[in-house]
């Protein structure tokens, strides 16, 4: 059983005591305590149950790479899933609850699945959904959802903020280890604006851990001289907790900053995400130790060696009484060292290479160790915690030699240089034989625009091994880098070390070398995913070469850990089973993130009230005072209508629409797109947009018009207004003001470069408030003002400038109700003060504000189209019957060669045209006119569909348009639509104008 | 006073300051920036023409450079349709174009030891001190909408957005000025 040492652990403080729950149990821990390292120290090294066989699971690893040990952090809106123990800093309060179990972690139904794993082999579930097909619905899917997955989803409001934090840098050093260190040390020095980023709580990495001395000092007292000096450089900045998650083009990285996760009392945001953008990047991202393939290399207890010389070195932890080693290289003898300094005992050291001479080898037989060479583990004893290992030749089958009891098991497969960050944007990896490892192919680096590389590798993560080699590099790092950048760094010499010589390791992907099916089913490549050396070769034997291929068949390498620990292990066994080199087999893809971001910190600050930016025109105070129901209209949020208490909203549109004919509405206008066109070539430019000659137009007055794009379909349409002689003022619909203006520059700055015309967009300069109804006019005179608006003076489709009450206005004679109305331009300062004023001066009128039913209501009585309603991208004017508004004198327009393209003049596109239901009913939105017969899918076939239907409550009865085949000469016809029920309804087709025809109402 | 800015003088108080500073005067002027006669209408109604990306100001007149093709004029908000009618009398016969826009935005301050660092959480721009300096008009993006910033003083960044997203623009700016966010990182 694992527990704490009565003395060390470099990073904990054992004069505090930190009390957390484990499944609901009190446990307490220290200051400077990982959740893996306080559970440890508590004994209780089952941490969690597999995926696939619900196997039991203790921590392997001590950093962001382990697969194992995922809880369920916090609770309510905190809580969060799959957070791994090893990176998880402990605080009073933390509750952590391990996953995939039923019904509790130390007994477990599932595990039933470990004892016939011949059901769930490799490629499973391709197999099952191909064949017997049923058996997947019935069988396998309903066991599978129980039994399958890891954490479970969050089910409250995340209760914490999140931000972004954008940071121009010269150089990003990721990791601060030794390597970024010296790296950051060197840039520091060249004047670079250097950000470096440690992913832990602490700096340093594994240095003083492994006993690393530099300049004849302790390496620590290296790092804090180190760290000393850069945070005394302006230039330079240090951040712990801050994890370099991607690299992606021109220097754009992502640094996933954890702030509160450790301290949640603290406050301000929980996560921060730094959008970095720097000229060179050096990723000092270190190495990470890979796993042995024996049988039973799963059960809690058997870890990583260098995870468990960093339990005991760092946190004080023993891991048991007893630690066999199991190796292939020289640096695991150094967990051999730590231990028996530690007054542990180590009754073997497993080496599977014939001999071991290298000088840490020595050091351990000098301790009085004793090292077994050419020899591996034949299978470790145990179900939920290790109770000993039996020992067999390397060389052979797996028979057994020896047999050692012990407590935990240390293993070394050798170290697999973390490359992902120099991968994620197209870094190139070299096949390095003599270390059996992948590292940077420095020769093919991430290039940025300039076609020159980018990112650098520093130290371990180069595949440097030696403290003195990993501080070379790191110094020729910060050199590149400052080339790069074009700056010089002053000569120096990089601190001298004390390396030990370290013999080359051996290559070790089976152990015994000639183990049997039945050890290959034991011995776990990848934990997380339940992948065994037998399933890769499985996914070989069925012809899955492609390491691609394997992958997904497998599920190697998948999961929150991505395969840190599993993958080169994977490789090397399907390089075996291929009978492959292993650079033939290659990688998988490294994407990122490096380790699972949060959610929160990709949203940042968008989320609750700033989630999107909503557009308020300056009366929105009002309708939202007034309980107005609003609607989204692009980014706007517009009054749909304003219901009185006890209204429904069929009601209160009812009431606005009939108002409004009757005696005055008042409506706010004000996202009605607005852009100022100006210069001599103004005229010609809007003739171009238009489809019909806006040119032609006197100052002082208005014309409706229709924009197309260049394929001929209509894509906006309002109302222009002639200023003056060079000045035009185009309003296009609300929410369209932003793209119809880019297209307006699009052709004007792509196409007509040399046109004389500037644009500028000013809708939100005013208020636009249409006073609309039979009682208008009186409303405006009684408001007073300097103006005319006399039938005479301001007829319809003119506009006039002047004062309305104080209000500096300018009025637009126009109507889209069909009733006598005005549409006032007020600058938008003055804008809710116009409206109060009108809303009060009408109340003569009982005037009604009105929102946007009653707008559509009442344009649809008139025949109005709508973009958006009749329109859908792909209607052209001549669709819609609007053959008047195309002019015929002109030579060109956007959009007129497409539409005397074939398609475009078939006589059978359907066509706009009111529609009547025989029984005065309201036809369904968006349904279909029925034709005879069926298509080639079974369903009916169709001539027309529905574009707006809505209530009259001027006529009392339904009314819609739509496009209808022939419908303009059907005059008349009844014909059949569907409807949501199942049924249809019969409607005539009419005239799409339903209210008077002759605008008697709007032309006085 | 029927006029109102479009928050009324929000303000969102601490350390680091959030305001919406009230009405404010802007002329948006188009049209070609080499020309004589352009130049000599900016001096007349301000300090002039500005380099590419600048600001210059000269009491409560400013004139920021917008694009190429475009400048910004500052000024008191009753005196926007004055400078209007200026312009065009000194452009007369220039293929040019000037309107009062003040109402289509709003100004924001954000003051204080925290300023930098605010606009940092928002804008994909280097704010470091040695980048982003006194003078220097930068137009981008705050969140999700257009914004231009600018140096107003030492500890003090103005900010233009548009007038409908001002309460977005307010609120991100809150909440990035709060103090319990303060990240350190310009100094």
């Amino acid at each position: 059983m694992s527990t704490r040492l009565a003395s060390g652990g470099r990073l904990i403080d054992r004069h505090t005591t930190r009390t957390f729950t484990f499944n609901g149990k009190r446990l307490s821990g220290h200051d400077g305590d990982t959740l893996a390292s306080a559970l440890l120290a508590n004994g209780q090294t089952l941490m969690g149950r597999s995926f696939k066989y619900h196997r039991p699971r203790g921590v392997v690893a001590s950093g962001a790479e382990e697969p194992n040990a995922l809880m369920g952090i916090g609770e309510g809106g905190r809580f969060e899933p799959n957070q791994r123990a090893t990176t998880t800093e402990i605080f009073d309060g933390l509750t952590a609850k391990t996953q995939n179990h039923w019904p509790s972690l130390d007994f477990d139904v599932g595990a039933v699945n470990a004892m016939v794993p011949r059901l769930l082999p490799a490629g499973f579930y391709y197999k099952t959904f191909m064949f017997p097909r049923p058996f997947w619905k019935h069988v396998f899917e309903p066991v599978i959802r129980k039994s399958a997955g890891l954490g479970a989803a969050p089910k409250d409001r995340d209760a914490d903020r999140y931000e972004h934090f954008y940071a121009h840098v010269d150089l990003l050093v990721a990791g601060g280890g030794i390597a970024g260190l010296q790296a950051a040390l060197r840039a520091g020095q060249a004047g670079l604006r250097v950000l470096l980023v440690e992913q832990t709580a602490h700096w340093g990495g594994r240095a003083p851990v492994d006993g690393v001395e530099i300049g004849g000092k302790p390496a620590e007292e290296w790092i804090n001289d180190t760290l000393q000096t850069l945070e005394g450089m302006e230039n330079v900045r240090l951040r712990t907790r801050s994890m370099a998650s991607g690299v992606y083009d021109h220097g754009y990285a992502l640094v996933y900053e954890r702030l509160t996760d450790h301290a949640p009392e603290m406050g301000g945001p929980r996560h921060r995400l730094w959008r970095v953008r720097a000229g060179q990047i050096i990723t000092a991202t270190g190495a990470i130790e890979r796993p042995l393939s024996f049988a039973g290399n799963d059960i809690p207890g058997v870890m990583l060696a260098s995870a468990l010389r960093d339990y005991v070195v760092n946190w004080g932890i023993s891991p048991g009484d007893r630690t066999v080693i199991v190796t292939n290289n020289d640096d695991a003898y150094r967990t051999a060292l730590v231990l028996h300094e530690a007054g542990l005992a180590v009754p073997a050291i497993v080496d599977a290479r014939p001999s071991a001479t290298g000088d840490l080898p020595q050091a351990a037989r000098e301790a009085g160790i004793r090292v077994l060479t050419g020899t591996g583990i034949a299978e470790v004893k145990g179900r939920k915690s290790v109770t000993g290992v039996v020992l067999c030749a390397q060389a052979g089958e797996g028979a057994a030699t020896d047999e050692i009891a012990c407590e935990a098991v240390a293993m070394s497969g050798g170290w697999s240089p973390v490359v992902h960050l120099w991968s994620h944007c197209g870094g190139k990896l070299i096949w390095d034989a003599e270390r059996s490892h992948f590292r940077p192919d420095a020769a093919r680096a991430p290039t940025g625009h300039d076609g020159k590389p980018f990112v650098i590798t520093a130290g371990a993560a180069s595949g440097a091994e030696t403290a003195g080699d990993v501080l070379a590099d790191a110094k020729t790092a910060a050199g590149a880098a400052a080339d790069a950048l074009g700056r010089s760094l002053p000569d120096a010499d990089a601190a001298g070390t004390n390396d030990p010589h370290e013999e080359p390791m051996a290559p070790v992907w089976i152990m015994p070398q000639g183990a049997g099916p039945a050890k290959r089913m034991k011995m776990w490549l990848d934990y997380q995913n339940d992948v065994k050396v037998s399933d890769v070769r499985l996914a070989a034997q069925e012809g899955y070469e492609s390491v691609e291929h394997t992958k997904r068949y497998t599920t190697l390498g998948m999961a929150t850990d991505q395969g840190k620990l599993s993958n080169i292990n994977g490789l090397g066994t399907l390089a075996n089973a291929l009978n492959a080199e292993i650079p033939a087999v290659g990688t998988t893809t490294f994407r990122p993130p490096y380790t699972p971001i949060s959610m929160g910190a990709i949203a940042g600050e968008a989320r609750d009230a700033t989630f999107q930016p909503l557009r308020r025109t300056p009366i929105h105070d009002y309708h939202e005072d007034q309980g107005a129901y609003m609607e989204p209209v692009g980014h706007w949020r517009r009054p749909y209508t304003y219901p009185k208490t006890g209204e429904s909203h069929a009601e209160s549109v009812h009431r606005e629409v009939l108002a409004t004919r009757n005696s005055l509405g008042l409506l706010d206008a004000s996202t009605l797109g607005k852009i100022l066109v100006k210069g001599p070539d103004a005229g010609r430019f809007l003739d171009m947009l238009y489809t019909n000659m806006m040119s032609t137009l006197k100052p002082g007055k208005c014309r409706y018009g229709l924009m197309c794009n260049e394929n001929g379909f209509l894509m906006d349409d309002g109302v222009v207004a002639r200023l003056d002689e060079d000045t035009f003022l185009v309003h296009t619909t609300s929410g369209g003001a932003e793209h119809t203006h880019a297209h307006m520059e699009d052709w004007l700055q792509c196409e007509w470069w040399d046109w004389k015309v500037h644009t500028v967009n000013i809708t939100e300069h005013f208020a636009q408030i249409a006073v609309v109804g039979p009682n208008a006019r009186k409303l405006l005179e009684k408001m007073g003002g300097d103006m005319d608006l006399s039938a005479e003076a301001l007829p319809f489709m003119g506009w006039a400038e002047g004062r309305i009450g104080g209000f500096d206005a300018r009025v637009f004679r126009i109507s889209f109700s069909g009733e006598l109305s005005y549409e006032i331009a007020i600058p938008a300062s003055q804008g809710r003060a116009f409206w109060d004023a009108a809303l009060e001066a009408g109340g003569t009128w009982d005037i009604t504000p009105y929102g946007t039913e009653a707008l559509h209501i009442m344009r649809a009585e008139k025949g109005f189209i709508m973009i958006g309603d009749e329109t859908d991208g792909t209607v052209i004017p001549q669709d819609l019957g609007l053959n008047w508004a195309i002019s015929k004198k002109k030579e060109d327009y956007l959009g007129k060669r497409a539409q005397a393209r074939s398609h475009m003049t078939d006589p059978t596109r359907w066509k706009l045209v009111g529609l009547e239901t025989t029984d005065g009913s309201t036809l369904p939105d968006g349904a279909y006119c029925i034709a005879a017969g069926t298509n080639a899918n079974n369903q009916r076939n169709v001539q027309g569909r529905v574009t707006s239907t809505y209530h009259s409550p001027t006529l009392g009865r339904g009314i819609a348009m739509g496009l209808v085949l022939n419908g303009p000469d059907r005059m008349g016809d009844i014909v059949e639509f569907n409807k949501v029920d199942g049924g249809t309804v019969a409607a005539k087709i009419v005239d799409p104008v339903f209210f008077d025809k002759d605008g008697e109402k709007q032309n006085v | 006073m029927f006029e109102v800015s479009a928050l009324n003088g929000a303000v969102a108080d601490g350390p680091t300051r959030v305001e919406e500073a009230g009405l404010q005067g802007m002329v948006t002027l188009k049209g070609d920036l080499g020309s004589a006669k352009m130049k000599a209408a900016l001096k007349a109604v301000g300090q002039g023409m500005p380099d590419r990306r600048q600001i210059v100001e000269k009491g409560d007149r400013s004139v920021a450079w917008m694009a190429r093709d475009e400048v910004l004029i500052l000024c008191p908000h009753a005196e926007a349709n004055a400078v209007v009618t200026e312009l065009e009398a000194a452009l007369a016969g220039e293929h040019f174009l000037a309107v009062n826009v003040s109402d289509a935005r709003a100004m924001l301050r954000v003051t204080g030891p925290g300023a930098r660092e605010a606009l940092a959480k928002l804008a994909p721009v280097d704010l470091h001190p040695e980048s982003f300096k006194a003078g220097e008009m930068r137009r981008t993006r705050l969140g999700q909408v257009p914004a231009a910033i600018w140096l107003s003083e030492a500890d003090e960044i103005s900010v233009i957005a548009f007038r409908s997203v001002a309460k977005y623009v307010f609120d991100i700016l809150a909440l990035s000025a709060d103090d319990s966010g303060r990240v350190g990182y310009f100094g």
